[in-house]
């Protein structure tokens, strides 16, 4: 029963972080970026390529952060910035468009059996040798911590600085946003910034759980966070990350739950459980009940 | 007023003549290369179908793919001869398993299983915004890849499913395409595509006008899932091999670029996209294996196929985000005076 409750809360806690950057980019650029899974594939590649050839872990750490920051300022400056007045349509498929464009580099460049990351390799160790906390390891307390670390840390940057203030203005009206004086590069720019950090933190994680990485590594997780985001509610930022935290939580409960020939159904169950959720609550699971079915343009 | 009663009509007339000679050139060219010709005109069903309901609502999709491996599924397990068919997939529904249908049944079988599919998944997630319908309807794509991939009553697994009849010839899937344009061109220009075009271009407005956006959506949702469902029975009858990979990501890749390339905004733009991305896609994986044009050897590395594909795209989405043709239909040269000119939408520009 804890077993389960903490692989919920670990799983949970990663898809939240997942959620916080796909939804801080939404928030200021309306922008759903689908990329988001090969930003985490990208530093994980980076976390194989390090190990491999003996560096430090500290030094793999920065590299993955710089990769994964480096890789998402270039997607906002080459892709998201021209495309900004773009239909929001336009913008998804693009988005799309790069995610396939980065799977299949690194399709090209990895193959398809991808590479062997060892990584702070203690992480995986369980926290106890015996006893009913055999299987809970040391990367599960990590994953929770960070989640809650993260979720914490941008909330306190949202509420009390300036710069969160007008991330907070830009994510509720863009154009008044910047008809009172915020200046939209920058704003942009911080947020894509900490959806990499969040990215490559992801990214440290799910390769401590999964050394294998192949270039559809995340992908799943990608699309049920995806998904997740959309069920809580896009339109801010706590009901997204409530969103992918449940969705999480969820997805591990179902994985620990079902009778053992029906646990490759997951997903489907997963997916099911959100149609019935959209079907119940149209405008997001967590959304306040005055919200409007309506859309803008 | 002449040509106010014409010009649509060159709408369904231009993308019909393309595929034509598409199906033209490919009647004369060696066998081994007819097989391009084929797959670009089912590409072009496929990419009418999406089309339908992208194009028309302006909702994007990431789900269509389910209606065509539903389609594909169907048409494909419902024409395995039945002597073979206990004997390769024996774990299927005894129904299943001891009836065969012909060719067209098949295709209308499959044109059915997609529809009422996407009428199904269409009720509850139509009544999403429009952004969040299109990401919801990934969890639909995930679902169907995941039962098809596990479910063994009713497919081969993470198996291959073999001894399909290739019965999709030239001849018909060129029907099959001009059918499918058909349909898409009467649907946009009836009452009920002018709805849902309503509807994309301000959501708010036609609501306040009294357009049920949802139930606009998901008319166009049902008609488009049948059109993919179709076109699943023709790609499988084209293959005669299906497996759950292969109607999954990469297809939903693929086809989409197909309409946003040429243009979500037109039927002429979903057929060009269709054709001249097949054309391209088909010229790179070949060119994988080593070509010869124009007395230049190409080496492109395994996987590159793909690259070229996103950076292309990409590339057109940022140059021309409503695609080549803007998101127009085609129409005659302007011959005679007194016809307002258009406005032009204002995503048509370049940066």
């Amino acid at each position: 029963m804890l077993q389960t409750a903490l692989n919920a809360l670990a799983l949970g806690s990663v898809y939240a972080l997942m959620a916080v950057g796909i939804g801080l980019v939404f928030g200021v650029l309306r922008l759903v970026n689908f990329a988001y899974g090969q930003l985490i594939m990208a530093g994980a590649f980076s976390l194989a390529v390090t190990s491999e050839h003996g560096w430090p872990d500290w030094a793999s750490l920065l590299t993955c952060f710089a990769v994964v920051i480096a890789l998402s300022l270039l997607m906002e400056v080459a892709v998201f910035r021209p495309l900004r007045d773009a239909p929001p349509a336009t913008m998804l498929v693009a988005t799309f468009a790069i995610a396939f464009l980065l799977q299949a580099i690194a399709l090209m460049k990895f193959g398809s059996l991808g590479k062997v990351a060892t990584i702070f390799p203690g992480l995986f160790d369980p926290v106890a040798d015996s006893g009913r906390f055999a299987t809970v390891r040391w990367v599960t307390i990590v994953a929770i911590a960070l989640g809650v670390v993260a979720v914490v840390g941008l909330t306190a940057l949202l509420e009390r600085t300036s710069v969160g203030l007008h991330m907070r203005a830009a994510a509720a009206d863009f154009r008044t946003a910047r008809l009172l004086g915020v200046n939209a590069n920058r704003v942009i720019t911080l947020a894509v910034v900490l959806s990499g950090m969040l990215a490559a933190a992801v990214s440290v994680i799910l390769v401590i759980q999964t050394p294998l990485v192949v270039p559809s590594f995340a992908l799943r997780d990608t699309i049920i966070v995806l998904v997740g985001v959309v069920v809580g509610g896009l339109d801010r930022l706590w009901t997204a990350t409530l969103g992918g935290f449940s969705i999480g939580v969820a997805t591990s409960i179902f994985t620990d739950k079902l009778p053992t020939d029906a646990t490759v159904y997951v997903d489907s169950f997963v997916f099911g459980l959100v149609i019935l959720v959209l079907l119940l609550r149209p405008s997001g699971l967590f959304a306040p009940r005055s919200a409007r079915p309506v859309e803008r343009a | 007023m002449r040509l106010r009663l014409g010009n649509p009509f060159v709408g369904f007339v231009v993308p019909a003549l393309l595929v034509v000679a598409v199906a033209a050139v490919g009647s004369v060219v060696s066998s081994a290369n007819e097989i391009y010709f084929l797959t670009a005109l089912v590409d072009v069903v496929i990419v009418v179908g999406l089309y339908v309901f992208v194009g028309n609502s302006g909702v994007v999709s990431f789900g269509h793919i389910s209606f065509v491996a539903v389609g594909a599924f169907g048409a494909g397990l419902a024409t395995i001869p039945t002597d073979v068919k206990p004997n390769i997939l024996p774990d299927l529904f005894p129904f299943i398993r001891e009836h065969s249908i012909g060719n067209v049944e098949s295709l209308l079988l499959a044109a059915a299983l997609g529809g009422v599919f996407a009428l199904l998944v269409g009720l509850p997630l139509m009544r999403l915004s429009g952004l969040a319908a299109g990401i919801a309807t990934f969890a639909v794509l995930g679902i169907t890849h995941n039962v098809l991939l596990y479910y063994t009553k009713i497919g081969p697994g993470a198996g291959t499913m073999t001894s399909i009849p290739e019965t999709t010839h030239l001849t018909q899937a060129l029907v099959a395409a001009l059918i499918a344009i058909a349909v898409a061109w009467l649907y946009q220009l009836s009452p009920l595509g002018r709805l849902v075009r309503a509807s994309r271009e301000d959501a708010a407005v036609a609501q306040a006008v009294g357009v049920s956006v949802h139930r606009q959506r998901l008319w166009a949702f049902t008609l488009s899932g049948a059109i993919c469902g179709f076109a699943g029975g023709l790609l499988v009858h084209q293959l005669g091999t299906i497996t759950a990979e292969g109607v999954y990501l990469d297809l939903t890749f693929l086809t989409l670029a197909m309409l946003v390339v040429g243009g979500a905004g037109s039927l002429l733009g979903a057929v060009v996209g269709a054709l001249l991305v097949s054309g391209l896609d088909s010229f790179l994986v070949n060119a994988e294996n080593g070509v010869h044009v124009l007395g230049f050897s190409f080496d492109v590395p395994s996987g590159a196929s793909l690259v070229v594909l996103g950076a292309l795209m990409a590339l057109i989405l940022v140059l021309r985000p409503a695609g080549l043709t803007g998101g127009r239909e085609a129409r005659l040269p302007r011959l005679r005076r007194g016809r307002p000119q258009e406005p032009r939408p204002a995503t048509g520009g370049t940066s």
